[in-house]
């Protein structure tokens, strides 16, 4: 199994606003992410884990530093280069889920296929396949009104990696959902990044998805205080005795 | 998948779907009401001119219209007309607007058309009773049978008065509207410089036919030349000549294109507003396409799909009005008219207005910050 990192961010930093207004929300934060793992980003509100995410995601241009994702440089990208990164490298998880609510679970998983090319029984089947992965097989063409919390979820998974990303990164994912729910949506993270060989990185600061972390990274003001790694051999997800606790930044 | 979703966001807000059609529906409605009437107006001052059997027509200088030429061209001219190289034959045509005196009293007004069935030069069409012989009586005369009521008679063999004398109908025409609103009424040369009370040679266009081989424009030409104190003109130009009399001097045909134009800007700006408010509403569904990959290119061709989607709808609405109203006003003095070409157009022009009306959504999700979609 390789540990070549995916993605490298190294020394990003964020401003936003101006003048007196000016906040810099990340401040020049470092960050590897590797096949097979699943990182959580917390941080109480406010401390930037969602604007990193966002420049992880190259959804938001840094104001400095670099971004290389699968030794393709980012920085300097237009925002039609940068779609072009995010439909080849990237699956998105949100905290809402951000379901089309006109669309059913199938069609739901399907347009994430088709911005990227796969159209007509390629992308059906490959739909239905990733949809039965979530343990939706049954839900298939049931509209995003007609799901639970926990099943919306589990479809913006399946939309995430139907396109079979090396990375794919998720806000929130547990936030609007019940302990049972939640716990089953990070069981289902947790499986994709260790059976896929996908790199997850999860924003939270749900203290029940600790269990399921192979890496904990802490952010507090814009700045990563300190990662936490669960030790070498311990794969039970209810272990949540991490160690290694390490302060980066006094 | 665009299509997909373009139509489940129109279907979505199913009000705001009518509210759309409505604005394209009226739209649609709306110019090919006019451009029918501007077609049918066109159809209705070109008439006789088309149908003359004519290269050229002769007029009296200035004559702006097929009823405005006057009775002032006579042997002299059309001699003259013979005479000039590569002219086969002169026919001479009389159009005047004559008193119609009802048999039960009142009056209006009739535009006479003298013509013998022998030169064929300009004889009436779409008969529905009696025949071009029967126009050949001394008294007889043929008009349509749209007009019967508005020149108090019934039908054939009523008589009336036109100009100074006596009238029979002897034969009913079937389509043969005026613009004028004064009904044709055909009858034989000589009747009808008896009726007008003009001279024995005197007409008010001459018909010419080229000899085989000629050269139109040469002989027309030559006869402009021979005949100073007359305009020649080939049937085209004095079809737009008749069209720029009616339709733009009196300011009618201005009004109908006015209207269209209204139609379509009124179609066009409830169909933006529509289009806007639906986009803006989705907004965060496009911006979880732009996070998820999509390129603006794609989220356009929802849009536009939307656009077209609505455009398709709305133009079979429309049209299916449209026809209504065709139908209902095909025995009225002013029939519409709806031709193929004219329902292709109407189709592109709807097509046109909803891609113009998406610009404004367009507009709209190019400003989209995909990072809205952690916001929610």
């Amino acid at each position: 199994m390789t540990t070549t990192p995916v993605m490298q961010a190294e020394n990003i930093v964020k401003e936003l606003g101006a003048g007196a207004g000016l906040v810099v929300a990340v401040k020049g934060v470092s960050l590897e992410l590797v096949p097979g793992e699943l990182t959580l980003l917390m941080g109480p509100s406010g401390s930037g884990k969602t604007t990193l995410l966002s420049i992880l995601g190259c959804i938001m241009k840094p104001t400095s530093g670099s971004i290389r994702i699968a030794d393709t440089k980012i920085d300097g990208l237009s925002a039609e280069e940068l779609a072009k990164v995010r439909r080849e490298h990237l699956g998105f998880i949100f905290q809402s889920y951000n379901l089309f609510p006109t669309l059913n679970a199938i069609e739901n998983v399907r347009i994430a296929l088709d911005v990227r090319g796969v159209k007509g029984f390629a992308a059906t089947s490959r739909s239905e396949e990733v949809l039965r992965e979530v343990g939706l097989g049954h839900r298939l063409t049931n509209y995003p009104r007609n799901l639970s919390g926990g099943e919306q979820q589990r479809v913006a998974v399946a939309r995430a990696i139907a396109s079979s990303p090396s990375i794919v990164l998720a806000d929130e994912p547990t936030a609007a959902l019940d302990s049972e729910n939640g716990h089953a949506v990070m069981a289902l993270l947790s499986r994709i990044a260790k059976e896929q060989h996908r790199s997850v990185l999860a924003v939270t600061h749900d203290p029940r998805t600790l269990g399921y972390a192979d890496r904990v990274v802490r952010i507090e003001d814009g700045r990563i205080v300190g990662e936490e790694r669960r030790p070498e051999g311990i794969d039970s997800p209810e272990i949540t005795d991490l160690t290694k606790r390490r302060k980066l930044h006094a | 998948m665009v299509f997909t979703l373009a139509l489940r966001n129109l279907l979505h807000d199913r009000v705001r779907l009518a509210v759309t059609l409505i604005g394209i529906l009226f739209s649609i409605v709306l110019v090919a009401v006019q451009l029918g009437l501007y077609l049918g107006s066109s159809r209705m001052i070109t008439a006789n001119i088309a149908r003359s059997n004519a290269d050229l027509i002769v007029t009296t200088f200035g004559a702006k219209s097929f009823e405005d030429g006057g009775l002032l061209l006579g042997d002299r001219e059309r001699h003259q007309a013979l005479a000039t190289p590569g002219v086969e034959s002169v026919v001479p045509l009389v159009v005047a607007f004559a008193e119609w005196r009802k048999p039960e009293g009142g009056s209006s007004r009739v535009v006479l058309i003298g013509s013998d069935a022998d030169d064929q030069g300009l004889l009436p069409w779409g008969l529905i009773q009696g025949t071009v012989e029967d126009i050949k009586a001394p008294d007889a005369i043929a008009v349509d049978s749209t007009y019967l009521s508005e020149l108090g008679i019934n039908g054939v063999g009523d008589t009336a008065q036109a100009g100074g004398g006596r009238v029979k109908i002897r034969a009913l025409t079937e389509g043969i509207r005026s613009f004028t609103q004064s009904p044709y009424a055909y009858t034989t040369l000589n009747r009808a410089r008896q009726l007008l009370g003009a001279d024995d040679d005197k007409s008010t266009f001459l018909l010419v036919k080229l000899a085989p081989g000629a050269n139109i424009t040469a002989v027309q030409k030559d006869l402009a030349h021979r005949l100073d104190s007359a305009d020649v003109l080939t049937k085209d130009e004095f079809e737009s000549r008749s069209l720029k009399q009616w339709l733009f001097r009196t300011g009618a045909g201005l009004a109908l294109i006015g209207g269209a134009i209204l139609g379509s800007l009124v179609g066009t700006v409830i169909v933006a507003q529509t289009l806007y408010s639906s986009t803006k509403d989705h907004i965060h569904e496009f911006a979880t396409l732009r996070a998820l990959g999509s390129s603006r290119g794609y989220i356009y061709k929802v849009i536009l799909a939307q656009a077209g989607l609505s455009a398709i709808m709305g133009y079979v609405l429309g049209m299916a009005i449209a026809l209504l109203i065709l139908y209902f006003s095909r025995n009225s003095s002013l029939p519409l008219v709806m031709t193929p070409g004219l329902a292709f157009w109407l189709f592109a022009l709807t097509l046109f207005m909803c891609a113009i009306s998406a610009l404004s959504a367009i507009v709209k999700v190019t400003k989209i910050d995909p990072a809205t979609v952690f916001a929610r």
